[in-house]
């Protein structure tokens, strides 16, 4: 990524960023909310999976996930386009058509993900058919706890363990509607580890990956 | 080097010809072997050693003819016969014709399907459209070599290709291919000269060429068939792009459920190491290529080429957002050229005909011939090699025999769960890349499943969305929860329960994920529901307001009843096969079927004898009329 800095066009506004950079990082950090959820700084490659940071280019037919668009001079971009707010409210209608609403004893309440897209994209929390899966809760690994039915599979637990460790203890498992998270079995014999458990959890958005009870820590 | 080679491959050819013994030529990849092609040859040998017959048994791959399988070419030339195709030949027809026609030269024309060369004696195959409809290129030779014998395939003229290029620099090589139109068989019809362009220009020392041989459509098996009859052609068309590219490690990444293709792949890159067509120095020169084969693990979408690479580097098979494109950074951040076996295949050919030859088939924008795999409720199912621009009803009806059974036709299925269904409306239609993506289907890999007018598009519909479901990798939002969720509304309308559900909901839904999706299979697997929507709207109605199934294919939108008027009341037979006891008999000889207990298995429809044909079906399942079990005959029941 070069030094560059250059102007680009988002809503009407024109906004300095440094060229190459994401698009997405570019808005956020001129002021501009994007709704994202699997963007973090650092991965390279991006997972550009949670399919909700679409953004309107001038010059592309269809609307494009904003991480995914490096910034380049002149560059015009819609936030606010009906077609990308149908695509992000239909994707976060998906989400939120798996997610177990629990607030109140939720560990993400007031600062979740979830809760503040549904405030931006005027989407209501609770949609008229849920499909939550069995169990709710996985607890096998001996430092964590997986709310199955928070998760939203953005992987940023899974990419924070792949950079941190090694030897990486979590995956994704299954196929389809049924993909979770997974743990590799053996792992977490070293304290030290407990650091990169930690980081997981505070990168989760939804409170979907929580710490267990300090007692059983080491 | 590659002289010696093919005087070699000459000599083996004439020696094996001028042998005066007949030979007897199996079809043995998968699919005749499935059919009973081991049994069949077991047949053979065994006749031959017990009355001391002198033939040779020869093993060839497929000939694509699946309808006739196992097929078995005998040529017995002392006979006065030409070479004769027979086609279902089981252990027990095997016995009989080595005996009868070997043996005493009755080639018992009662069971023959033709003869392979022009005479005067016997119809040559070549005069049905099923053969000489189609035009082959890339199957040219499949089904009459050794796939395990690269001398057999040097003598038909393979690898020439190969050697001639090596003495051309590379990006000539490119500007045929570009200058051939050739586009990629994969299912996108991406430009393949353009690609190995891309490569070529990309940065990067070591460059990976790919060949995709994990064919995960269902019902497609052409790379299969390719891998298992004629690896060789290719392992050259690998070559070729290896030494246009410059690329010094080649990877086949074939699926493990084609146990016999990774067999034959292994034999042939033994042998072309062996002749000196791969390894280090390759026929003398200093060009170096590797391969190897990389077995994928059963994943649908390791078709698409990121979660290929993906699964090659050891990680779970997930798709990555492109670009940047494999030709820029694929395989280990080398550059790679991933390319289906079907395009690699056609490689060689071009490369010796020319590029203004290959353009003279085909159509404008999609040149070339195209393989499909037709399969359904065809009279002649198998594989089928056409020029681009053929119609689909040239292709279904005159080519494979249209549908059987006096049933009509009621849709094609193209491009496996990635493809659409079209209707009649498309007969016409010339299939080219472009035409059928238009239509709102694609060419995908080729595969087409043609369905008769018992067939519900919902229920179609429904499973091949059951399929992209089970198969999507999870990572994006829209094709991990938007294909169930459409799965699950299908699900509804096919049970009928459909009330809730409606065509708004199905058609923005789909759209929205065929938009949002990372990756292909994502963005094509809302294909099937839209299409079905567009062209069979009132199978979508039907379902929906009247609850019943047009096509009497739903299970629980039908009811059996037995017609009463038609029903002989002296037999039992539906009685008697019914497996559940829903069947029974008033004491005044009526015949009903207790509706709550009923599973709809059709056994009694299938059993009652056709001069009554009493039983019958219905949809929606309340119109079927109510006739009360007596309660002795319940009791008997249970």
């Amino acid at each position: 990524m070069s030094e560059n800095r250059i102007t680009i066009f988002v809503d009407g506004k024109a906004l300095k960023a440094r060229e190459g950079e994401p698009l997405l990082k570019a808005c956020l950090a001129g002021g501009i909310f994007i709704p994202n959820l699997c963007y973090m700084e650092g991965i390279d490659p991006l997972p550009v999976s949670c399919r909700l940071c679409f953004v309107a280019v001038e010059g592309r037919a269809q609307p494009v996930p904003s991480c995914s668009i490096p910034v380049r001079e002149g560059l015009v971009v819609h936030t606010d386009t009906p077609e990308v707010r149908r695509l992000q409210r239909q994707g976060l209608r998906l989400l939120l058509s798996t997610h177990h609403v629990e607030c109140a004893r939720c560990p993400a309440n007031r600062h979740c993900a979830l809760q503040d897209m549904t405030r931006f994209l005027k989407v209501g929390l609770k949609p008229k058919t849920v499909y939550l899966k069995a169990p709710p809760v996985r607890s096998e690994h001996p430092f964590l706890d997986y709310h199955v039915n928070r998760c939203v599979l953005c992987g940023r637990c899974v990419e924070i363990c792949k950079a941190r460790q090694d030897r990486p203890e979590l995956t994704f498992i299954k196929r389809g509607f049924d993909t979770t998270l997974g743990f590799f079995p053996g792992g977490a014999s070293n304290p030290q580890d407990l650091k990169t458990y930690r980081a997981c959890v505070e990168a989760c958005p939804v409170g979907a990956l929580v710490l267990k009870d300090s007692n059983k820590n080491p | 080097m590659y002289e010696a080679l093919k005087k070699e491959a000459l000599k083996r050819k004439r020696a094996f010809e001028e042998d005066p013994r007949p030979i007897i030529q199996i079809g043995m990849a998968t699919c005749g072997i499935a059919a009973g092609a081991l049994e069949t040859r077991a047949a053979f040998q065994q006749v031959l050693a017990e009355r001391q017959i002198p033939a040779r048994i020869r093993t060839v791959g497929c000939m694509g003819h699946c309808y006739a399988e196992p097929v078995v070419i005998i040529d017995h030339g002392a006979s006065g016969f030409p070479p004769i195709l027979y086609p279902e030949v089981n252990s027990g027809k095997a016995a009989m014709l080595a005996k009868l026609f070997l043996e005493n030269g009755d080639p018992r024309l009662e069971h023959i399907l033709g003869a392979t060369k022009e005479n005067d004696m016997i119809p040559s195959v070549m005069e049905f459209p099923r053969f000489n409809r189609e035009k082959r290129l890339v199957m040219e030779k499949c089904g009459h070599i050794d796939p395990e014998d690269i001398y057999d395939y040097i003598a038909g003229g393979g690898y020439a290709a190969f050697a001639k290029t090596l003495e051309r620099p590379g990006d000539t090589l490119i500007d045929e291919i570009q200058q051939s139109g050739l586009r990629g068989r994969g299912g996108a019809g991406f430009p393949t000269g353009l690609k190995w362009e891309l490569a070529r220009q990309s940065q990067g020392k070591e460059k990976i060429v790919i060949c995709n041989a994990d064919e995960g459509d269902p019902g497609a098996y052409m790379d299969r068939m390719l891998l298992e009859s004629n690896p060789h052609q290719v392992l050259e068309g690998m070559l070729i792009c290896a030494h246009a590219v410059g690329a010094g490690r080649g990877i086949v990444y074939v699926r493990a459920e084609y146990p016999l293709a990774v067999k034959t792949l292994e034999k042939a890159l033994h042998q072309a190491k062996e002749a000196r067509l791969l390894g280090n120095g390759i026929l003398g020169t200093s060009f170096d290529f590797h391969i190897d084969i990389f077995e994928g693990s059963g994943a649908f979408v390791c078709g698409e080429e990121t979660a290929l690479i993906h699964s090659i580097e050891g990680y779970r098979g997930m798709p990555r957002q492109r670009p940047p494109y494999p030709t820029e950074s694929g395989l280990f951040g080398k550059p790679t050229v991933i390319n289906n076996v079907k395009t690699l295949a056609t490689v060689p050919a071009i490369l010796e005909h020319g590029a203004q030859w290959f353009r003279g088939i085909g159509t404008k924008n999609s040149p070339g011939t195209a393989i499909f795999s037709i399969v359904g409720d065809v009279t002649h199912p198998g594989l089928v090699e056409i020029p681009m621009g053929v119609t689909l009803r040239t292709l279904i009806f005159d080519i494979c025999g249209g549908i059987p059974n006096k049933k009509g036709f009621k849709a094609v299925q193209i491009g496996g769960p990635s493809g659409g269904c079209l209707s009649e409306a498309f007969l016409d239609t010339p299939i080219d890349f472009d035409t059928l993506a238009e239509a709102g289907a694609m060419m995908g890999s080729g595969g087409m499943v043609v369905m008769n007018e018992d067939t519900c598009m919902v229920d179609v519909a429904r499973y091949f969305l059951d399929f992209t479901q089970k198969e999507s990798c999870g990572k994006c939002t829209f094709c991990r929860i938007g294909t169930h969720h459409l799965l699950a509304a299908l699900e509804q309308l096919t049970e009928g329960k459909g009330e809730s559900v409606d065509v708004n909901f199905l058609q923005r839904l789909s759209e929205d994920i065929r938009a949002g999706s990372l990756c292909g299979l994502g963005k094509t697997a809302p294909n099937p529901v839209l299409t079905s929507l567009k062209y069979f709207a009132n199978d979508y109605q039907a379902h929906m307001k009247e609850k019943r199934c047009p096509a009497m294919a739903c299970r629980p939108l039908v009811a059996f009843y037995i017609d009463l008027e038609k029903c002989a009341r002296g037999c039992d037979v539906c009685e008697g096969c019914c497996p559940v006891d829903a069947v029974f008999t008033t004491p005044n000889r009526k015949k009903g079927i207790d509706q709550s207990l009923c599973v709809k298995c059709g056994e009694c429809m299938t059993a009652c004898p056709p001069e009554y044909k009493a039983v019958m079906k219905v949809s929606p399942p309340h119109l079927a009329p109510v006739i009360e079990r007596p309660p002795q005959a319940a009791r008997k029941g249970k």
